[in-house]
């Protein structure tokens, strides 16, 4: 670093610098927070600070099936692509990171095109697959293109964190008289534990995030996703623009966000970054 | 878990078959089966999702194939091709997407490099700031876009109001600048965090080393950290712009792509769900596939970007 001893201006000019990255990073989230906090009278006011408070727009939304169905379906589509993701991952990521057979590069070079695939290049033709199958606006219809996609992330993290885990103690337990069983569920596992909830992370928040696919392989509220669903809401009313409800439901879904960010920062940092500093 | 005690067994063989022999040894063979069983889901949920639609709309893209004339699905061999690359909104969309790309990715790339620095270099706070530099990273990118959308609408967002109650939206030119903004803001947290890990790569001695020979700061970056720092940055780089270049969901929220803001995906989605042309959106398609095969030929062969990951194989 560039002194030793921090001086007071070094502090002041880092606070100021620290102030405006993190101003920059959540002004626009706390302006979604404020519209939707908004009367419809006050939303015509384009101050910051709302002029008159309401919970009304929550009230709104949660009251419909129109938002509520959706964010069931993001949850449900959700847990159900990263938890088959993760476990297809690990056994992918088991392979390449600990045993010899060939293919090896083709695979992590095949699954590194996948994650950087154009999605509208499959839409289409996922679209007529989908509806040739009947599965079309149902759960599977999204499940299965979020698997595929949630693969190629997990594939990646995974083996970088399983090539960190000493494997030895492996050994080490068994030559003390472990079962296999126990040496894996006793000592693998618990080192293998963080790397998963990471990826995990990583691949719900782009399930929770994805829309392309979301709004071309739905139709109803059936598998509608949440994101997908305030697209529709705002064409919902044909006297004014629901600026309020929307922004009330893009605050809600942004909320688990919040969440992971703030309780699971250092895991996700380490999982953006696993993959990319080896490459 | 259960299927991965099944790989105990597996694991224990790997330490006797390590050495290589040039006839396999039964550990050796029992190791790549039990290899490609692992990966063999993986692979076939991948395959089965991507190679096979894109050879399916390779097939498509050659037939004329109209959702709303079932009956008059004809092959064409490639006039679609032909259709598309002699139409005006192909390149337009085109020439959007492109304009997009290099703007967003440049700026993109320099606050990128900044945030890395501060979250690198800070005092204090960096908790803080990783959190808050997360959540642009970590929000559903069409909430947020609806944030930028009220707030440039006249009369009723801050950011209009703070410009003379301005219609940027209204007009192409301002409303790709919008869109831009909206692109820069939730992109450059992860170009921060993966340059953030190259950064942590530049040995710290060797920034004393140049300090103690008088290198100002500037010549220091310049000369030692940017250029240790150049597989990351390229890795970034390359991933930013591949992703860049399929945008869809801010400008589909913002604009809807009117007022001539239709990026290449958003032309590929109105083809098939607002003109139910498969053939046309199949072609479509295959050409945006081909110009992200392009863009990663250019990254790997033009500036030596290690495709990432290809050395895990080496191992």
């Amino acid at each position: 670093m560039a002194a030793v001893t921090t001086t007071p201006r070094q502090k002041v000019s880092w606070g100021t610098i620290n102030t405006v990255v993190v101003a920059l990073a959540l002004i626009p989230v706390l302006w979604m927070v404020s519209l939707s906090f908004k009367t419809p009278g006050a939303i015509l006011d384009p101050s910051f600070i709302p002029a008159s408070w309401t919970w009304g727009n929550y009230t709104q939304i949660l009251s419909t099936s129109t938002f509520i169905r959706p964010l069931i379906n993001s949850i449900g589509i959700g847990l159900i692509a990263t938890f088959i993701s993760v476990v297809l991952a690990s056994m992918a990521a088991y392979a390449v990171a600990r045993l010899r057979f060939p293919g090896k590069a083709l695979l992590i070079g095949m699954a590194l095109l996948i994650a950087m695939f154009p999605i509208i290049a499959l839409v289409t033709p996922l679209f007529a697959i989908e509806r040739a199958l009947g599965l079309f606006n149902t759960w599977p219809g999204l499940i299965i293109p979020y698997v595929a996609f949630g693969l190629p992330l997990g594939i990646y993290t995974l083996s970088a964190f399983f090539r960190e885990i000493p494997w030895e103690l492996e050994k080490a337990a068994k030559v003390d008289g472990a079962t296999p069983f126990q040496a894996f569920v006793k000592v693998i596992a618990p080192l293998a534990a963080p790397g998963m909830v990471t990826t995990a992370i990583l691949v719900f928040l782009a399930c929770w995030n994805e829309f392309l696919m979301a709004i071309s392989f739905t139709s109803t509220i059936a598998a509608r996703t949440a994101p997908a669903s305030l697209a529709y809401l705002s064409g919902s009313s044909q006297f004014t623009v629901p600026t309020g409800p929307i922004a009330a439901a893009a605050v809600v879904i942004t909320i688990p966000i919040i969440i992971f960010v703030v309780f699971f920062q250092r895991r996700i940092v380490a999982g953006l970054t696993s993959g990319a500093v080896k490459g | 878990m259960s299927t991965t005690t099944e790989t105990v067994p597996g694991g224990a063989t790997t330490q006797v078959t390590r050495r290589r022999r040039a006839p396999l040894s039964e550990g050796a063979k029992a190791e790549r089966r039990l290899g490609f069983l692992l990966i063999a889901p993986a692979v076939v949920v991948m395959v089965a999702v991507t190679a096979y639609p894109v050879g399916y709309a390779i097939w498509l893209s050659l037939q004329r194939y109209n959702l709303e004339l079932p009956n008059a699905v004809k092959f064409v061999g490639f006039s679609n091709y032909g259709a598309v690359l002699s139409s005006p909104y192909w390149w337009q969309a085109l020439w959007i997407t492109v304009l997009i790309t290099i703007v967003s990715v440049s700026i993109t790339l320099v606050l990128g490099m900044l945030l890395a620095l501060v979250m690198h270099r800070t005092l204090f706070g960096r908790g803080t700031i990783r959190t808050s530099a997360l959540i642009p990273y970590g929000i559903v990118t069409v909430a947020a876009a609806y944030g930028w959308q009220y707030a440039w609408t006249p009369g009723q967002g801050y950011l209009s109001a703070l410009f003379n109650n301005s219609a940027p939206l209204t007009s192409q030119y301002k409303a790709i600048a919008v869109i831009i903004l909206a692109e820069i803001w939730k992109t450059t947290p992860f170009m921060g965090l993966l340059l953030l890990a190259g950064l942590s790569l530049v040995p710290e001695d060797l920034q004393k080393a140049a300090m103690v020979d008088g290198a100002t700061a500037w010549q220091r970056f310049f000369r030692i950290t940017v250029p240790l720092m150049k597989p990351a940055i390229l890795v970034a780089v390359l991933f930013r712009t591949l992703d860049s270049f399929r945008i869809f969901d801010n400008i589909f929220i913002l604009t809807g792509g009117n007022n001539g803001t239709e990026s290449v995906s958003i032309l590929g989605w109105d083809n098939l769900f607002n003109a139910l042309n498969l053939g046309i959106g199949s072609t479509i398609s295959i050409l945006i596939f081909i110009c992200v095969v392009i863009i990663a030929a250019v990254f790997i062969k033009g500036f030596g970007t290690a495709a990432p990951g290809t050395d895990i194989g080496k191992r």
